[in-house]
């Protein structure tokens, strides 16, 4: 430890002398901490892979562990009503509950730093109502964006909407003297606005495709298909890295944004690219599964407490929270109810709050 | 020429103009200069401009090199501004938190690196605070924090350092010691130390070379002695106030009433 003895021992309360054998255990304590959350990350992923596994392997149809790996294995040597539900319902559904589950999770946690806010999330600043309304114009007014195939249309319409609104909000934020307070009431400004916009098309809408939407607006994860799945799995292999790579600027900023900038991080351009890689995984998400916002609000809560603000841990951390959250969801969501498959966005937040609750409310005791 | 100085620096907010056209300096090296001045007389802004933070014309020298054109990351390695807000309380060790202020840049130096905990710890023992090392910030008072927060500038190493307000927080024993450290550490390193400060005891009695800032211009520069004089401070802050020696033969400011 090399230590000018001249500027040890001022007038403090650190012992001035044995600043090496606290160093020692301090490093030590720091490593002990690093290997408790590296811990904690592992931990979460095999609580998610146990998650799919019970996912996969529990449903309506009552197909035993030996006819699930048989068909998993040998597709072609099975029943075909077998085989269609283990690969184009059970399998699709468990992955995209972890995919959207991860990709809610990490957005939230960007936007939750880059917007100082712990309320920011998409569902709080409109990415989902914005493609609740994208959705509705595909479902009541047959509005289709051009060269769309037919199974793609309302995903289609909902993406861009939502990606959209996250444009907005970036918008919003590149203005001059724009603070982050500015930037979450427009969230909110959004949220009301496609909420009304929504509720007046469900006004003209005909009985059908008012229960195309309103099912729709639920949020389920019946509407996955292998196609939608890799592409938003392909965007979380593609943005999250990038994610990372700006764990510590975004650590400092969560020390406050002038002092951020202060010690050199260049603050416009890290929030610019967070709201770019929120709005990618965001708007996927929302427009495939539809509203299954609370898990980009509650992950990042949870990863705070469990594993801290140093992004390097807490952006995986949110990113697994919020697939663990999902795929019990989705477990609850086929389930809880015999024979019926719950929309998965009303058993998220049900299965979500008291959880959240526990977490938050035992805020004080943890740190 | 030695020291941190700009020439013709004009800062604007919107169409109020903060900095008209000001040269300032040089603020030697090896020493605490301070910068005194009212409530919004442009002291944060000049600060915060030297730092090459938010839209200014005119030139940043230090020493020889021009600092104008550098990007923001190697600016701030050279030139540090510590902001008058306290770090923020967030769920982050104190340890993380200086850490994490080495790792803004992306370019950790290569005298912190391979030890940055050592590095840290060395940087929070000069401020007396090792022992908060493993605590979290949204535990700390503010004045804690602020020391914090002089351990992540003072611990990043720059040519020159820029505090606004930085005892704001601290009870009397700490803005004494900090006074000191930074005065010890400034002449260690040879580097530019200047700072905003409201004290004008401890600008007479602790800094070596002061500037007075009056709505964006300069009222005074030099030797504390000749800066800080009852006719500077009437004219500063609209003030009847006198500077006398103490029993100790130290000057000491104060004040009669306003103007």
């Amino acid at each position: 430890m090399r230590v000018p003895e001249e500027s040890v021992g001022t007038p403090s309360v650190s012992p001035s002398t044995g600043l090496s054998d606290y160093a020692r255990e301090v490093r030590g304590r720091y490593q002990s901490l690093l290997r408790r959350r590296m811990g904690l990350l592992g931990l979460l992923l095999a609580l998610i892979a146990a998650s799919v596994v019970l996912d996969f392997s529990l449903g309506p149809s009552g197909l035993s562990p030996s006819a699930l790996i048989r068909t998993l294995l040998h597709p072609h040597h099975v029943p075909a009503g077998q085989g269609v539900i283990v690969w184009q319902i059970r399998l699709p559904y468990a992955l995209m509950a972890v995919c959207v589950g991860a990709s809610l999770g990490l957005a939230g946690a960007e936007m939750q730093t880059v917007l100082a806010n712990p309320l920011a999330s998409p569902f709080t600043l409109g990415v989902s109502a914005a493609a609740a309304f994208g959705a509705s114009l595909a479902i009541i007014l047959g509005w289709r964006l051009p060269g769309v195939p037919d199974a793609w249309v309302v995903s289609g319409d909902a993406f861009v909407f939502a990606i959209g609104s996250v444009l907005l909000l970036d918008m919003v934020s590149r203005r001059r003297n724009a603070g982050t307070g500015t930037v979450v009431l427009f969230g909110i400004a959004l949220v009301f606005a496609f909420h009304a916009l929504v509720s007046l098309l469900q006004f003209v809408a005909n009985e059908d495709a008012l229960q195309d939407l309103v099912f729709w607006t639920m949020g389920s994860l019946t509407r996955a298909t292998w196609p939608k799945l890799g592409l938003l799995a392909a965007a979380c292999v593609i943005v999250a890295p990038l994610s990372f790579a700006a764990s510590w600027k975004l650590t400092v900023l969560r020390m406050g944004e002038e002092r951020a900038a202060s010690l050199g991080v260049d603050v416009p351009r890290v929030r610019r690219g967070a709201l770019l890689r929120v709005s990618i995984l965001s708007a996927l998400a929302v427009s495939f599964v539809g509203t299954i916002g609370f898990v980009g609000l509650v992950a990042p809560h949870i990863a705070r407490r469990l594993l801290g603000e140093d992004h390097r841990f807490y952006l995986p951390g949110s990113m697994l929270v919020g697939a663990l959250v999902m795929s019990l969801s989705s477990i609850a969501a086929r389930n809880l109810l015999p024979g019926v498959v719950i929309p998965t966005g009303i058993v998220t937040a049900l299965v979500g709050i008291p959880f959240f609750l526990g977490i938050v409310l035992r805020r004080r005791s943890i740190s | 020429m030695d020291g941190l100085y700009c020439e013709h620096m004009t800062v604007r907010y919107g169409r109020r103009t903060v900095l008209d056209d000001i040269s300032v300096g040089p603020f030697p090296p090896g020493r605490v200069s301070a910068l005194l001045g009212p409530n919004g007389s442009g002291k944060s802004t000049l600060l915060r401009a030297l730092a090459g933070l938010g839209e200014a014309t005119g030139r940043v020298m230090l020493g020889v090199d021009d600092l104008t054109g550098l990007t923001l990351a190697r600016r701030t390695r050279r030139c540090l501004y510590l902001p008058q807000a306290l770090p923020a309380m967030v769920h982050l060790q104190v340890l993380e938190s200086m850490l994490a202020a080495q790792h803004a840049t992306g370019v950790v130096p290569p005298d912190v690196q391979g030890d940055e905990i050592d590095a840290a710890l060395h940087m929070l023992d000069v401020f007396g605070i090792a022992d908060l090392s493993m605590r979290y910030m949204d535990e700390l008072s503010g004045g804690q924090r602020q020391l914090v927060g002089l351990a992540q500038a003072l611990g990043r190493h720059p040519d020159a350092l820029l505090l606004d307000e930085p005892l704001s927080a601290l009870d009397l024993h700490h803005q004494f010691a900090v006074m000191e450290i930074l005065r010890r550490e400034t002449a260690a390193r040879q580097i530019v130390t200047v700072m905003v400060l409201h004290d004008l005891n401890i600008a007479v009695r602790m800094t070596d070379y002061d500037v007075i800032l009056r709505e964006g211009r300069i009222i005074a520069a030099g030797a504390p002695g000749a800066v800080i004089t009852p006719v500077t401070l009437a004219r500063t802050y609209d003030i009847v106030a006198r500077v006398e020696k103490c029993s100790r033969g130290l000057p000491h400011v104060m004040v009669d009433g306003l103007r």
